[in-house]
């Protein structure tokens, strides 16, 4: 009796298996709606959170935007999206999800260098243009033919930081940064930049990226003879680091890079956070720009929209609106979706005001901003004050 | 000297530490006697103190009452635990109760997600952040917070267990169900009861390092592993031993990290489940090396 | 007889890309819940048939995985050779904590599991220079049978679909045999199995290694249809996830193990769609199965199945 159930269940479940996998997961719907599907992978959970979650309700906002605006070349814009919880492992399977299910006619999106690095394979395999949220500058060089980007890159982050210390002669410093991988890129940079402003690093210490409590490393430093701090990371870590400087009574200037340039880490890092200095994009600190700025205009624009509806602005929402629009110029230039010629127009892409600076792409340069349209910030009193 | 200021500043980020992970090893100490599980939920309860004083914080609660009410809430799924998942499954294997409160930890982290978002939350600190000098270490009023804290909770816990009626009775249980059951002690009861404290002591914990560190939906794993390593350290199924026992991780881990290396100091209450379980399976203060088969 | 089960499987298996080509869920996810199978009935000849449990499964997952990702793109070796050196590499270390560990059982087994388990995450975690750290290692060079590459999702399929009926059939004919008897003999009694001659340490020794190599050779697998790795394919929540497959299907029966490996992996897919509340979800699935069905679904549904056959009349006890 149990064997012929037994075979008989096997067979049953067998077949609804089959005729699960047959009709409902290969109801591919056919692009029937004729939209344009821009996919998109972002750190929503984790502790790149904040990286993810301004740069979702950019893309939302805009998306809806464009969409009631007409559209581009008379289609709507659809966005397809995933979490990735900042995890590069969950970025290459939703990335795959995107391309051969989903089947996107481009990406943007990447909140994290690591998830981004991940899914680079695969992009220039299944060829389709991607334009990635994140920092490290080992996105873009090597040039990858399908590869872009929009933030500036750790190794101009290090640039301007050691820029500024070199005014305030600080000439030994201490490094401390994760495991992710912006923070290992930006540590490499920082190594290899230092010496060339005269700077250097007396203590090397890290962190993980999850860890709740970084006073064992920062005791460290203390006992060293560094004039000054530089914590290269992003997220929920650095709030922490911050806290635990203050904590341990260490009066040094504490340095950030552009990984932190949002309203969350202030709240975070509470008081502790006033006197760090970071250099970011020009929109946190869109109202101090002189008004001859070409940027002031569309900063200002962008800060409205999005502060109405969702609350202060960071800087990672500001990349995926460059993203945004410089995938949608590309496409309205090249007239089709055509994964090929699009990705050629997004090259071409030149005088494109955005906010991370105004964009001038070519073959070698996927990214196209200069050093000028980075920023010089210093937090005061728990908001951003532009310094230069 | 730089020697000294770091063992000091380790020892008091151990002592802090160390404190969580006591009353969290407690809790398990706590639900394994009174009803042989394992409990995976256990870190579970941390974060959902914690997140639960943050908003209810944030909601406008005052602060002292947010956090009473947090200890509540969590008290209350404690219990429910108990009653819906572990109670119908009580003749269940080893297996099947380890899966149980895995998957009860994969549900509140779910629920907590859904309720509470992805975001990070950080709390107040009790009584403000001026910065203490021990020396040359530095330590927080927070610091002191989670030290005390813990400690009359622990004091409290083992007069429950020494000197009240529900106390022994409980310990009772833990013994021998049948026979309590036998002289009229309500098991159900004592289960339900066990469950509750077990939260209390992990809500207690959360709120008190929330402050300290920040939480998210899903904290409470490395936590409640960490309180694992420190139940079986001081012997599965000693209270007191998981005290000792999360005092101790919290020392050799702070200790470690700042010796050794930062990176690998997760690892250290793992080396220790494995050594402790290779070599003194009955953890430092075990009652017996009993085999549970 | 007994194959024809197994035969009719694997003829559907291969006819599903030609019906449904170009088919995410065919191809894609099907190579995926294949390695999930191989995995599954590896660690159900160690939990089911031979009644241990381990929480820690996924460390050797990662040990053969890394293994082939390090030795392929650090040093340049070729794929198969990189894959056997995991395998070694995890024949030794399972071996040699196989002893003190199987020593213990429930509970502690258990936590030396997973003891075990995170141990060699955090170590994959931090050793980053060799492993890459948190967000791993890409570009690993692919695979080739004998100059064939294997390099569209097609053909992993086909080749991942063979391993696995090739995994099925050994563990059947493993079961079936005098080996088999042995480890029911274990799981039933450790004692009575001693005095009738059976050697439990190193039954228990042997089948925990099989089952080690057999995770070892899916990661190493696995690799190189990523071409990626990190930490997370190997975490204590992916030990769980096996221990889940293997027991929702319902322990000490190869096909459980093979319908839980096709249910976990589908049902992530499905639950994409309510992305917020796949976490939930999840956990409320797996701990309803636990409570009320604890034999595994498959079990479970038999029982149902027989229940309404022959209506209240039988016994209900299997």
């Amino acid at each position: 009796m149990y064997r012929a159930v037994t075979k008989g269940l096997t067979a049953v479940l067998f077949g609804i298996w089959f005729a699960l996998i047959t009709t409902v997961f290969t109801a591919m719907p056919a692009n029937a709606s004729g939209t344009i599907k821009i996919g998109s992978f972002l750190a929503l959970t984790g502790p790149a959170s904040f990286l993810g979650d301004p740069e979702l309700k950019t893309l939302q906002m805009y998306v809806d935007e464009i969409n009631q605006k007409g559209g581009v070349l008379g289609r709507k814009l659809e966005l397809v999206y995933y979490d990735t919880s900042g995890k590069a492992k969950v970025a290459k399977d939703v990335v795959k999800r995107l391309i051969k299910k989903d089947r996107v006619d481009l990406i943007v999106g990447g909140s994290t260098s690591g998830t981004t690095l991940a899914v680079i394979d695969i992009v220039e395999r299944e060829k389709i243009p991607f334009i990635s949220l994140a920092g490290s500058i080992k996105i873009i060089k090597p040039v990858k033919k399908w590869v872009f980007k929009t933030p500036h890159t750790d190794r101009m982050a290090a640039a301007k930081i050691f820029e500024d210390m070199k005014k305030r002669n600080i000439s030994k410093i201490a490094l401390i940064t994760g495991n992710g991988g912006f923070d290992k890129s930006g540590r490499a940079q920082c190594l290899d930049l230092a010496p060339k402003y005269g700077i250097k690093i007396v203590a090397d210490e890290s962190y993980n990226n999850a860890d709740t409590d970084m006073t064992t490393q920062l005791t460290k430093i203390r006992s060293t003879d560094a004039q000054a701090i530089l914590n290269f990371g992003f997220g929920k870590a650095p709030a922490i680091v911050t806290k635990n400087v203050r904590q341990l009574g260490i009066k040094l200037p504490l340095y950030q890079s552009h990984g932190v340039a949002s309203k969350k880490y202030i709240e975070l890092a509470g008081d502790a956070a006033n006197g760090v200095r970071l250099p970011a994009a020009a929109l946190i600190v869109a109202e101090q720009l002189p008004d001859t700025d070409p940027q002031k205009p569309v900063l200002l624009s962008y800060k409205e929209k999005y502060e109405a509806k969702y609350g202060p602005v960071s800087t990672f929402g500001g990349h995926a609106y460059d993203g945004l629009f410089i995938a949608v110029e590309a496409i309205k230039r090249a007239g089709c979706v055509d994964k090929a010629k699009v990705r050629d127009e997004i090259e071409k892409t030149k005088g494109f005001v955005g906010t991370g600076g105004v964009f001038n792409m070519s073959p070698e340069d996927h990214l196209g901003l200069g050093l000028d349209a980075f920023k010089m910030v210093e937090i005061e009193k728990g908001a951003w004050k532009l310094l230069y | 000297m730089g020697m000294y200021e770091q063992l000091l500043q380790n020892l008091i980020t151990g002592i802090t530490v160390g404190s969580a992970y006591a009353l969290v090893g407690l809790g398990f100490a706590i639900i394994y006697n009174a009803s042989d599980v394992v409990n995976f939920a256990q870190g579970e309860f941390v974060m959902i103190g914690a997140m639960s004083a943050i908003f209810l914080n944030a909601a406008g609660v005052p602060y002292v009452v947010a956090l009473g009410l947090a200890i509540v809430i969590t008290v209350a799924v404690g219990m429910a635990l108990e009653k819906f998942a572990i109670e119908p499954a009580r003749n269940a294997s080893v297996v099947s109760t380890i899966i149980i409160t895995i998957g009860a930890s994969i549900l509140l982290r779910g629920a907590a997600l859904l309720i509470w978002g992805k975001d990070i939350y950080g709390l107040k600190p009790f009584t403000g952040e001026q910065t203490i000098h021990i020396g040359p270490a530095t330590m927080l009023p927070q610091n002191l917070w989670v030290m005390g804290c813990t400690a009359i909770s622990v004091i409290l816990v083992k007069y429950f267990f020494d000197h009240t009626k529900t106390g022994k009775a409980i310990l009772a249980c833990s013994y021998n169900k049948k026979a309590a059951y036998l002289v009229g002690i309500n098991v159900k009861k004592m289960l339900l009861i066990s469950y509750g404290l077990s939260a209390c002591l992990g809500a207690i914990a959360g709120i008190l390092i929330a402050p300290i560190t920040f939480f998210t939906y899903n904290a409470g794993v490395m936590l409640g592993l960490k309180g694992f390593s420190a139940a079986i350290l001081g012997g599965m199924g000693n209270p007191m031993g998981a005290v000792a026992g999360g005092l101790m991780l919290g020392l050799l881990e702070s200790i470690g990290a700042g010796l050794i290396s930062s990176g690998y100091k997760d690892a250290i209450a793992f080396i220790i489940i494995l050594l402790v379980l290779f070599f003194r399976p009955s953890g430092l203060f075990g009652k017996s090396a009993w085999e549970r088969v | 007889m007994r194959l024809l089960g197994l035969s009719i499987f694997a003829v559907v298996i291969a006819l599903l890309p030609i019906l449904f080509p170009e088919n995410y869920y065919v191809t894609v996810v099907g190579v995926t819940m294949f390695f999930h199978v191989i995995l599954a009935v590896g660690l159900n000849l160690f939990m089911g048939y031979a009644g241990q449990i381990s929480l820690g499964h996924a460390a050797f997952f990662g040990m053969g995985a890394y293994s082939s990702a390090i030795l392929t793109t650090k040093f340049g070796w070729n794929p198969w050779l990189a894959m056997g050196a995991g395998v070694a590499l995890v024949w030794f270390v399972s071996y040699l904590v196989a002893r003190p560990i199987l020593r213990l059982k429930g509970h502690y087994l258990a936590m030396a599991t997973l003891g075990f388990g995170i141990i060699i995450h955090i170590f994959l975690v931090q050793y980053d220079t060799l492993t890459g750290g948190p967000d791993g290692l890409s570009s690993i060079p692919e695979l080739s049978l004998l100059g064939w590459p294997i390099n569209t999702d097609l053909r992993w399929y086909y080749v991942s679909a063979v391993v696995m009926l090739l995994s099925i059939l050994f563990s059947l004919n493993l079961v079936a045999s005098r080996h088999g008897r042995a480890l029911q003999a274990v799981h039933g009694s450790e004692i009575a199995a001693e005095m009738m001659g059976i050697d439990t340490s190193k039954v228990k020794v042997h089948i925990f290694v099989i089952s080690a190599v057999m995770a070892a050779i899916t990661g190493s697998l696995f690799v190189h249809e990523q071409a990626f790795i990190s930490p997370d394919s190997c975490s204590f929540f992916f030990s769980i996830e096996l221990v889940t497959m293997v027991v929702l299907g319902g322990m000490a029966s190869t096909f459980g193990a093979v319908f839980g490996a096709a249910i976990l992996t589908y049902l992530p897919e499905f639950l994409v769609v309510f992305q917020d509340f796949k976490v939930l979800i999840f956990g409320a699935i797996l701990m309803f199965i636990m409570i009320f069905l604890p034999e595994g679904l498959f079990v479970g549904l038999r029982k149902f199945v027989v229940y309404i056959i022959q209506g209240r009349k039988e016994c209900l006890s299997s």
